[in-house]
């Protein structure tokens, strides 16, 4: 297994006291696990805060996480040392959604992809020139752009340098934090492909964040469905698209937006807006909103099981 | 049945240091009462520049309504003078924005603005005003509308201050609601409620409404017809089911086929539309999608094509297709 993060766990602190003491916390993760496996992609989704960005800065130790474990290439690297983990950030990446306020713009897109390679000490500047050609024609810019600033890029060029940078020192693991977000509908396709054409050479394993459902069912191998810092779903593509299972899960497919005019439905839409991470529901956190609650879920939290093989949902309706 | 509203020729500029921007180029659309029609185009297309040109909202300088008229049930807003102008906006064509807060007034609860909004335009007491501000809330399903209408904005979450704005955009029934990417910053489900509450708002009002949007799937299924704009210009225009079976436009051609569908199947490629799109202060010559069109023949770079019928309904400007 190439990622192996069990019982993951963030919070936060929301308000503190007069004398420093923490009152309330934002549990923006709350005992995540999963597993990703060579040549794969993870699609996590779920609304606006319920964790994907922190589950994804934690594996890469860019946030330390409050407790569990992180076992990246079968090695423990929940507590490695700085140093360490510097060192390990060649083999893991990551992709943010903005490319317009990532890359630094007083530099030259050629320096921008060069400098993990220079930081990390690998070749020389000879050497570095010639690899950072290969990774500019690699994601489909021309290497004669590498003397450009970010501005005089499109946002998908600009999207294609971060892309790059994360590319140069040869990563085996990407985290995609909502890659494809800001850009435009005919932009999007060129930086998708390019993840999946990457993929398709090189073997690399991806968390891919978003909430467009459409692009995670193109892109993903499996599918985590988070809800207020936990995983109530998480099976293969092809069955949560098909046949999913948690209440919550169906929710969000019936409010994706379908862009084929043909199949529009009379959907029920579920009521309510995400509740506070800070003060959550007690029972399973998806009762005020779910249309099949029992009085159990009011009190009681459903834990994530195993249903079906390989198909896990926290839900008590679900046998 | 007549359109409600009737927008022709109407044409939108800025005049900046580095040229003159064409943001809209002679944009023609009408909608009927309780119709839908959607404006859908990338980013920086002209969409928000056309709705603020309706309003008569662009700001002058440095923007200026060069050409055109807009007929909202006959009177043409581009011919009013201030004053007029401001009798109409709330009474015969309303807007909601992206980000509630650019329509709502972080100072006054949302109770008294809407039942400001209401006094403008109406001869009512004080106490009738703030019913209906609260007969307002509770139309657009904000629970507890009583207690609501004594909130300021901030105390709201942000699908909540959205129906809020949505509430005192229809206040005053005006005619024709226009709606700029109200859903964009929301999350999914709050988005479908919101969808779902206009829809409803509009066939129970017989509103006309106008949806600004970049998001095809919102356009399937909230639109009954649906204009595409590029570079400022309407390059296609027919009826959602219409347009989306059988795009006339190369560029609306390769957008529908650059967005990921359910159920394609692993391993499949999306379509890609190489390049980007013109500035407009620089536009070609000929047709503004040619640099990226893969249909493009000489005569593309040379004229701009005209906007022809391609089927009863359905209207497309290629010289090509
Ligand atoms: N540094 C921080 N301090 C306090 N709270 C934080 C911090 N970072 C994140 N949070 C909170 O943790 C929760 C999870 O945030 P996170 O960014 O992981 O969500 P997300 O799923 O990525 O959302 P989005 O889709 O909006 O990007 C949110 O409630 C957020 O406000
Ligand atoms: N004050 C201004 N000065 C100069 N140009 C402007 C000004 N305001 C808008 N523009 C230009 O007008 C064009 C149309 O902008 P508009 O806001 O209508 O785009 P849009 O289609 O709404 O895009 P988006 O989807 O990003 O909201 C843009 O190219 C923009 O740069
Ligand atoms: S546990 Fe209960 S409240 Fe939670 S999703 Fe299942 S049925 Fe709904
Ligand atoms: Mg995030
Ligand atoms: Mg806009």
């Amino acid at each position: 297994m190439l990622l192996d993060v069990t019982d993951l766990r963030k919070t936060f602190p929301a308000r503190t006291g007069l004398f420093g003491n923490v009152i309330d916390r934002v549990h923006a993760v709350d005992g995540v696990s999963f597993r990703i496996a060579e040549g794969r992609t993870l699609g996590l989704v779920g609304e606006s805060g319920c964790g994907k960005s922190t589950v994804g800065r934690a594996i890469l130790r860019l946030i330390e996480p409050s407790s569990g474990t992180i076992r990246f290439q079968g090695d423990d690297i929940t507590n490695l040392p700085p140093k360490q983990m510097r060192a390990l950030r060649r083999r893991m990446q990551i992709v943010f959604q903005d490319p317009y306020s990532s890359l630094n713009p007083r530099k030259r897109a050629g320096d921008i992809v060069a400098e993990p390679l220079l930081v990390h000490g690998i070749a020389n500047a000879a050497e570095r020139r010639e690899m950072t050609e290969a990774i500019f024609a690699k994601v489909g810019l021309q290497p004669r752009q590498m003397g450009l600033f970010p501005h005089q890029f499109s946002g998908g060029q600009r999207q294609r340098i971060s892309i790059a940078r994360a590319l140069a020192l040869g990563p085996a693991f990407i985290v995609a934090d909502e890659p494809v977000s800001a850009l435009d509908v005919s932009v999007q396709a060129q930086v998708i492909n390019l993840l999946m054409d990457l993929q398709a050479q090189d073997g690399l394993s991806y968390l891919f964040i978003s909430h467009n459902l459409a692009v995670v069912e193109h892109v993903s191998h499996d599918v985590a469905v988070m809800y207020l810092g936990r995983i109530v779903e998480h099976t293969d593509k092809a069955t949560i698209f098909a046949k999913p299972l948690h209440p919550y899960t169906q929710a969000l497919m019936a409010a994706v937006p379908v862009a084929d005019p043909s199949v529009r439905r009379d959907k029920k839409h579920v009521m309510g807006d995400v509740p506070s991470p800070i003060d959550r529901p007690k029972g399973c956190h998806f009762h005020p909103r779910c249309p099949l609650a029992q009085p159990r879920c009011r009190t009681e939290e459903p834990v994530l099981r195993e249903v079906q093989p390989n198909h896990r949902v926290a839900c008590h309706l679900v046998a | 049945m007549a359109p409600v509203l009737e927008v022709s020729g109407l044409s939108t500029v800025f005049h900046t240091r580095a040229g003159i921007v064409r943001a809209v180029q002679d944009v023609s659309f009408s909608v009927e009462a309780g119709e839908t029609l959607a404006i859908v185009g990338e980013s920086g297309c002209g969409k928000t520049m056309t709705a603020l040109s309706l309003m008569r909202l662009i700001p002058s300088p440095p923007g200026e309504i060069t050409a055109g008229s807009v007929k909202v049930a006959g009177t043409d807003l581009l011919k009013l003078d201030e004053p007029g102008m401001r009798k109409m906006r709330g009474s015969q064509i309303a807007m909601i924005f992206q980000e509630p807060m650019t329509a709502l007034n972080p100072l006054l609860t949302v109770g008294r603005q809407i039942a400001e909004m209401v006094s403008l335009h109406e001869n009512v007491s004080r106490r009738a005003a703030n019913a209906r501000a609260v007969e307002m809330l509770h139309h657009v399903r904000i629970p507890a509308p009583e207690r609501r209408a004594r909130e300021y904005p901030h105390q709201m979450s942000g699908g909540m201050r959205q129906r809020a704005m949505i509430a005192m955009a229809l206040a005053c029934r005006p005619k024709v609601l226009i709606a700029d990417e109200p859903t964009t910053a929301l999350d999914v489900t709050i988005q479908a409620q919101v969808l779902d509450l206009i829809g409803d708002l509009r066939k129970e009002l017989g509103t006309a409404v106008v949806l600004i949007t970049h998001d095809l799937g919102v356009v399937a299924e909230t639109a009954d017809r649906m204009i595409v704009m590029y570079a400022g210009r309407k390059v296609e225009e027919g009826t959602t089911k219409d347009l989306f079976a059988d795009p006339s436009h190369p560029y609306l051609q390769g957008l529908l086929a650059s967005i990921p569908k359910f159920g394609a199947g692993e391993g499949t490629r999306l379509r890609e539309i190489p390049g980007i799109v013109p500035a407009l202060n620089n536009l070609p010559k000929g047709c503004a999608f040619a640099p990226r069109c893969s249909a493009a023949v000489a005569k593309c770079q040379e004229a701009i094509p005209p906007l022809e019928t391609k089927r009863p309904g359905h209207a497309a400007a290629c010289w090509v297709t």
